[in-house]
């Protein structure tokens, strides 16, 4: 067997190294950077669309009484924004730092499945496309909500029965491109990197693996019952034929809650990366992170009835989940405190990328806080379905996970590009992002409170001024994503050579190669000490 | 770089005063709506603990965080130390958090336990959600009626200036005496939709097929807002709630006069109507009922609300030659739904239903030739 692998590479050993070109190169590699590449670039141009009907949200919200969308529309434009920011913008982005960054700092020369890596990748363009194409079909795009709760999801149009489809092939490329990523972790990493010597980054995307292997397979099956709901005549959320309603929000959230972690816990990985290379100190507690990370992985399948207090559950499980849910922000808080501990007595720089970090170290916390007070549950009864919600899972998952792969991309880009990004506008990027992000949805806590339901298209006076306040934030919010987007071109195109090392302080293996990082690295297997 | 931390904690200050400032002369508050029932009191209370102390852990630890961005830069010399552990700590900052969590766990345990006690109720009304508006339903009383949104179209198109009142508003508001347990049953007919008024500290999803339960005993008279909390479909923003908190004598002459408005109409329905005054009353019912999906205009939004305008039930024969309305025929389908269409036997009565036929059938574009007409008598004898 070993003499004919060796033959092989003898014979095709050249033509092995010419990999196509132009179009091709792209629609047929197996390298993980190529890969990775596209990931990132596809979650870009996903995040700039679901963006843009983010923008059409606020500008409808941006006064009371209808300017722009009928209703029907509005409720397009919220679940499609939910949909696509999450399959098609935070999760891919993740995908993509994991493709370039595991072989990287495991010391791989790959992926373990090369080519299921390619199929994982191009599975999410007619997923994309089935999404955004659904605006155009007859009744418009889904509207039931991202979280597609029957009955609503039951009268829909054919969009529904399109974005059922799409979640079906997005759930196929996440489970797996997370094969992908377990096995390679498991079986590629560098002889004496042994499990606890693993960079953080590796670790909680190793975590994340498992719960979408976990997670995604159970979306599958409630959506596929949706569809059997809707064109098959089967009652599994239809009272009627002795179905539940509830029994779908119940499936749906024991998927949804670990995809909430799904989408934060690769973004710790990051922080716990960035932080120790600015800090030029190694992270502080590096096993309990481990735990830390593995702990809110296992509790975050016994949380999810949580997001429905108010469908009227008995005593004994509103209490267990209410519990559940607190003991959550243990681990959390442990992170966060390490990553203080890492930044204590250290020798800081702020860099775009720790500018990034601290910020959501900050920012991450306050939708810490505000889950935790959503978590009790009486409480959150008035909180439910608010823009008290809405603001808190924007604090999560823009300030948490959406600015973790700003800082990220940053903090990798000159090891991509072999040039250094223009740091002044890196920062100006930094400062226009936080700021109109705080002004898009610190006053959103405030609307809540005060008792804006979410999901609707016009709203009474009261919550006027606060309004106008969050979209005025979110149109600079956006607007601020295209000087991401021409920082990026900016460093791709040239600018200062990138140092192998890159950063003063950064450690692991990935600094060892050239930059821009080579089409093949460590062919040969480097030692970990 | 010692500019770029203050400016960032500047940022962040700045904004939050903004905020405030901005805030402090607009007509609203900051925090929960002043409750006025136990419960409500209770969360509040719950909420306001919750947040100082973790307004207090938030301060304690990005003072820490601060402190440390502004001391150990590596612009002012700071050395990096290389320390990575340290075991007390790591335990302290996992069984401090913990503790605090209990002290938070055990007024809210308290309070759910009071919030799922509907028992020894004064009285009950059955609430169900349509789409979109809410049916209320005073078990014992015989009283029942739909409460719909008042604000005017007009008014959301930005054709009319807006009410007081905008979009918290509707035709017929729940009424219920002041200081009386009232226990709630919730369900719906079509999609999930949720109950809430604020200030009774209730919340509560109406489930299609199942009845649930919550309780509210308001303790002070007023009037009370609340909106559907469940994302319902199109008209999710235009299905609030309103209800009275009356005193028990008032409470009393008003389930008197509901009782004779329903006699009224029932009464109705025993003569003979014009043409005309169909119309009229048909043209009110449409606008109020039919509009929001089948529009003003009868062109409804295809394909999940069909246009009026054309229509072959509108337009074709409604009874067989047995002399019973046929299925599917424009009858049929008000007295008894189909999909999302609501069966409106429940909903309106003979009156309602008679003009609102008549009306569909001889305007919108519309002139049937067949049936032009339907008298609430029919209506009456085809229940």
């Amino acid at each position: 067997m070993s003499t004919t692998t060796a033959a092989h590479h003898d014979d095709h050993g050249h033509d092995s190294h010419a990999h196509p070109t132009g179009l091709m190169r792209w629609v047929k590699s197996t390298n993980h950077k190529d890969i990775g590449t596209m990931y990132l670039w596809f979650s870009f141009a996903m995040f700039m669309f679901a963006g843009a009907l983010a923008m059409g949200i606020r500008a409808e919200l941006f006064q009371p009484g209808l300017q722009f969308v009928q209703p029907e529309v509005f409720n397009q434009l919220t679940t499609l924004h939910g949909l696509i920011m999450i399959f098609g913008a935070i999760m891919p982005a993740f995908v993509g730092l994991a493709n370039w960054q595991v072989p990287l700092m495991i010391g791989a020369p790959d992926m373990a499945f090369p080519r299921l890596n390619n199929m994982s990748f191009w599975l999410l363009i007619p997923a994309a496309i089935l999404l955004m194409a659904s605006f155009f079909v007859p009744g418009g795009a889904a509207s039931g909500g991202w979280t597609m709760y029957p009955p609503l999801s039951v009268q829909g149009g054919m969009s529904v029965d399109m974005t059922i489809f799409a979640i079906h092939i997005l759930g196929v490329s996440s489970i797996v491109g997370s094969i992908n990523i377990i096995t390679t972790i498991f079986n590629m990493r560098a002889p004496g990197m042994t499990l606890m010597k693993m960079p953080m980054f590796v670790w909680t995307w190793l975590i994340t693996a498992y719960l979408l292997i976990a997670a995604m397979p159970v979306l599958a099956g409630a959506v596929t019952m949706l569809i059997t709901d809707r064109h098959f005549g089967t009652t599994f959320f239809n009272a009627a034929g002795g179905g539940d309603p509830v029994l779908f929000q119940h499936v749906f959230w024991f998927f949804g809650h670990p995809e909430v972690y799904i989408m934060i816990l690769p973004a710790f990985g990051i922080l716990s990366t960035i932080i120790p290379t600015f800090a030029r100190k190694p992270l502080f507690g590096y096993a309990s992170m481990v735990y830390a990370t593995a702990a809110i992985a296992v509790l975050s399948f016994v949380v999810w009835a949580h997001h429905m207090f108010t469908t009227g559950m008995p005593v004994a499980g509103q209490l267990f989940f209410m519990y559940s849910t607190m003991l959550i922000s243990v681990p959390t808080g442990v992170k966060v405190f390490n990553w203080l501990a890492t930044m204590w007595k250290g020798s800081m720089t702020f860099e775009t990328p720790m500018l990034f970090s601290v910020a959501v170290v900050f920012l991450f916390t306050i939708g810490g806080l505000t889950g935790l007070v959503c978590a009790i549950l009486p409480v959150d009864i008035q909180l439910q379905d608010t823009y008290y919600v809405v603001a808190h899972f924007h604090y999560v998952l823009f300030s948490g996970a959406a600015m973790s792969i700003m800082g990220g991309v940053y903090y990798w880009l000159p090891k991509w590009t072999g040039h250094m990004y223009d740091e002044k506008l890196g920062k100006w990027h930094f400062w226009t992002t936080t700021i109109a992000f705080n002004v898009t949805f610190f006053p959103m806590h405030f609307t809540g409170l005060a008792g804006m339901p979410r999901r609707i298209p016009d709203y009474s006076q009261q919550f006027a001024e606060f309004n106008m306040i969050s979209s005025v934030g979110a149109f600079a919010l956006g607007i601020s994503q295209l000087l991401f987007l021409y920082v990026v071109i900016k460093c791709i195109r040239g600018g200062t050579k990138a140092t192998n090392q890159v950063w003063e302080g950064a450690h692991g293996l990935e600094w060892t190669v050239a930059s821009p990082a080579p089409f093949h690295t460590f062919e040969t297997p480097p030692q970990v000490k | 770089m010692n500019k770029k931390v203050f400016s960032f904690l500047g940022t962040i200050l700045g904004s939050a005063l903004t905020l405030v400032a901005s805030t402090a002369h607009a007509a609203y508050g900051l925090n929960l709506k002043a409750p006025v029932t136990e419960i409500a009191t209770q969360i509040y209370d719950l909420h306001m603990l919750i947040v100082w102390v973790c307004l207090a852990i938030f301060v304690v630890v990005f003072a820490v965080m601060f402190y440390s961005l502004y001391k150990h830069r590596k612009s002012v010399g700071h050395k990096a130390a290389q320390f990575h552990e340290h075991h007390t700590l790591e335990i302290v900052w996992t069984i401090i958090p913990a503790l605090i969590l209990i002290v938070m766990a055990v007024p809210a345990t308290k309070t759910i336990f009071a919030m799922k006690d509907t028992s020894a109720a004064d009285m009950t009304v059955k609430v169900t959600g349509y789409q979109w508006k809410w049916e209320y339903d005073y078990l014992d009383k015989n009283v029942k009626f739909i409460s719909n949104l008042s604000t005017t179209q007009d008014q959301i198109d930005n054709k009319a200036e807006k009410s007081e009142n905008y979009l918290l508003e509707v035709d017929n508001p729940m009424v219920v005496p002041v200081g009386k347990k009232v226990r709630l049953i919730l369900t719906a007919s079509d999609v999930i939709h949720a109950w809430w008024v604020p200030e009774f500290g209730v919340k509560q999803d109406a489930i299609p097929g199942f009845i649930k339960e919550v309780w509210f005993k308001a303790e002070k008279e007023g009037t009370y807002r609340g909106q559907c909390a469940e994302l319902c479909g199109k008209a999710h923003g235009y299905m609030p709630i309103v209800v009275e908190v009356v005193s028990e004598d008032k409470y009393n002459g008003w389930l008197i006069a509901k009782a004779e408005e329903a006699a009224a109409g029932a009464a109705g329905a025993d003569k003979e109507w014009t043409k005309d005054d169909l119309l009229a009353k048909g043209k009110v019912v449409y606008e109020k009922n039919c509009a929001v999906c089948h529009q003003a205009n009868g062109a409804g939004l295809p394909p999940a609300f069909p246009a009026i305008t054309g229509s072959k039930i509108a337009l074709g024969t409604i009874y067989g030659a047995d002399g019973k309305y046929l299925p599917d025929s424009h009858i049929d389908r008000l007295l008894n739904g189909k999909g999302v269409m609501p069966a409106w036997k429940a909903l309106l009565n003979d009156v309602e239903i008679a003009s609102v036929i008549t009306y569909t059938r001889q305007a919108l574009g519309n002139a049937a030739t067949v049936d032009p007409v339907v008298q609430p008598a029919q209506i009456k004898a085809a229940r």
